[in-house]
């Protein structure tokens, strides 16, 4: 039935309608997000979600600062925890584990990828936060949030780290055996460095996934409005904040809301565009 | 004359110390996953029965089982699935059959669906409530909720299925364009049958993705736990159930327990399914997210 020229051309129009359509979902949200920001962008200067005396949204004082210094700080927390151990689960696949050990472990972690963010927070309420509370109450701070994050992020920095390390072409890695370096001396003379980019690449994926969550974080951070003093103070972040305030917001302080969407949402892009600048150096 | 040379002991000493090192890690690691699971398990084993499966939830969930609530995700999901998949799978065949790699729209394209990966799901929850929920009118309901999913499963839909499409060798499209068969022909009888598990693989990683979503639904579905009567009535997801009981529910933890357990079981069978459509047939590797 598929058989004239006709059709060949009908379906490649078709095909293009799909694929043009796909792309245009971005724009609308990057649109959607704008038109509803605007009421806030057009009145006041960006600067005032920096300079204002504290977020009191219903009261017009938009003050961003302690949300975007509480999703810095839990990321990098989690970031420093899940690089060390990504990359070294990364390494136990690749040039460590006993070939019945290799594969289940990758598979354990790819499947660690697929638990959803609810389910971690609800283990991090229900497990951690009592235990940190033992420590030092009360409990759900920024420390439960690093150790939930490094957990979600955990799997993305093996993945990647994993496959950067794969392209390393095989006989760079034959040449320095044959030289006589020691293991360790291969992996960090060698494997490193050729798969520095990739490596570096996951990292910032990772870096933008941490930003971006929002249900774990929201259960387990205390959402307290401040500037951590500490690890053991409670925090709350952009995404958190949006999903805690949105279901009341009206008029600009929704509008506000919207703003800190489109932050968020820059912030990833920048991220994801830097991600896929630095990987395409990799060997492929 | 000879000379005795010393072996430098230190290379190796460093060796085993670092393997020591990877091999604790390692373990930490699965030690966590395990602790994960088990306090799962042991929090819901006791509550789970098939009443808890089909029931209705009572007294804000306290009571009664999940019945409405996997309905309504399942709802939201088909939703989803059937707004998302014919897009998603027009761009792939178009972008692996169609326009050469580096063409300008191509590349657009692809970029357009990279960004639209990274984006925070909170941030479609946004945009969800914005533009399908008040703009569009359709209000708190499984069709809005399962419309902001479809925009998130684009990009995992598009790449695994733009992956399939083209790990399938070159010499079969040649074969093909000898015999005469047309290119529409040569995409519908050949090359999608054969990419079929990779494309099958995809859609199980998109359910996964879909069923674990709560962000996105947060203010797109809605938090309503009746029985759904119609796509326009609001619809409570598993993973919003599983949120509001344990962070609005006092005296919730145990129905939380076993509703996380319920997802998390699900979850695992639909992604190692996955993987063993992916890997199984030695497909190109397509798990990268």
């Amino acid at each position: 039935m598929f058989q004239s020229v006709q059709n060949d051309a009908l379906t490649c129009w078709v095909l293009r309608a799909g694929a043009v359509i796909s792309a245009l979902v971005m724009l609308l949200i990057l649109a959607f997000l704008l038109i509803e920001s605007w009421p806030v962008l057009d009145q006041i200067t960006p600067a005032r979600f920096f300079t204002d005396t504290s977020w009191h949204p219903i009261e017009g004082t938009y003050n961003l600062t302690p949300m975007l210094s509480g999703t810095l700080l839990a990321s990098m927390g989690a970031l420093l925890l899940a690089i060390p151990l990504g990359i070294t689960s990364a390494l136990f696949i690749v040039f460590y584990a006993p070939t019945h050990l290799a594969l289940p472990y990758k598979r354990m972690i790819e499947l660690l990828a697929g638990i959803p963010s609810v389910v971690f927070g609800f283990w991090g309420l229900t497990t951690l936060v009592p235990l940190i509370n033992q420590l030092h109450p009360p409990g759900a701070s920024l420390l439960a949030a690093i150790l939930v994050l490094t957990l979600m992020i955990l799997p993305t920095i093996t993945l990647t780290t994993y496959s950067a390390l794969k392209a390393v072409p095989s006989e760079f890695l034959h040449n320095a055996a044959a030289l006589g370096l020691s293991r360790w001396g291969m992996i960090h003379g060698i494997a490193f460095p050729a798969a520095r980019s990739g490596i570096v690449a996951g990292v910032i994926l990772a870096a933008g996934r941490a930003i971006g969550e929002t249900m774990a974080v929201l259960m387990v951070a205390g959402n307290v409005v401040q500037h951590p003093e500490g690890l053991f103070d409670p925090i709350r972040t952009l995404a958190a904040n949006i999903a805690l305030e949105m279901a009341y917001a009206m008029g600009d302080h929704r509008a506000v809301l919207f703003v800190s969407g489109l932050l968020l949402m820059l912030l990833v892009m920048v991220l994801s565009a830097m991600a896929s600048k630095i990987g395409k150096n990799q060997y492929a | 004359m000879l000379e005795v040379t010393t072996i430098n002991k230190w290379p190796h000493y460093r060796d085993r110390f670092v393997q020591l090192v990877i091999y604790l890690l390692v373990f930490l690691v699965s030690a966590v996953f395990a602790w994960i699971l088990f306090d799962l398990a042991r929090g819901g084993l006791t509550h789970l029965s098939w009443e808890f499966l089909i029931e209705s939830p009572r007294d804000a969930g306290r009571a009664g089982g999940i019945g409405s609530v996997l309905v309504s995700t399942l709802l939201i999901l088909l939703v989803a699935l059937t707004a998302a998949l014919p897009l998603a799978w027009t761009t792939a065949a178009l972008l692996a059959e169609y326009v050469p790699t580096t063409s300008q729209f191509g590349v657009t394209v692809r970029f357009s669906l990279q960004v639209l990966a990274g984006v925070p799901s909170i941030v479609f929850g946004l945009f969800g409530n914005a533009f399908f929920s008040v703009y569009l009118g359709l209000g708190f309901s499984i069709l809005s909720g399962g419309l902001t999913l479809a925009c998130m499963l684009l990009p995992i839909l598009v790449s695994t299925a733009e992956a399939g499409l083209r790990a399938v060798p070159q010499s079969y499209r040649l074969s093909a364009a000898a015999l005469g068969m047309s290119r529409t022909a040569t995409l519908f009888h050949l090359l999608l049958p054969v990419a079929a598990p990779t494309l099958a693989a995809g859609l199980l990683l998109g359910i996964g993705r879909a069923i674990a979503e709560t962000a996105a639904l947060l203010f797109t579905s809605g938090y309503v736990d009746r029985m759904p009567g119609s796509l326009l009535d609001s619809g409570r997801a598993l993973a919003l159930h599983i949120f509001d009981l344990s962070m609005n529910v006092p005296g919730g933890d145990t129905p939380a327990y076993a509703s996380a357990l319920v997802l998390v079981v699900l979850l695992l069978c639909i992604n190692m399914l996955a993987m063993k459509l992916a890997y199984g047939l030695q497909r190109r590797k397509i798990m990268t997210t």
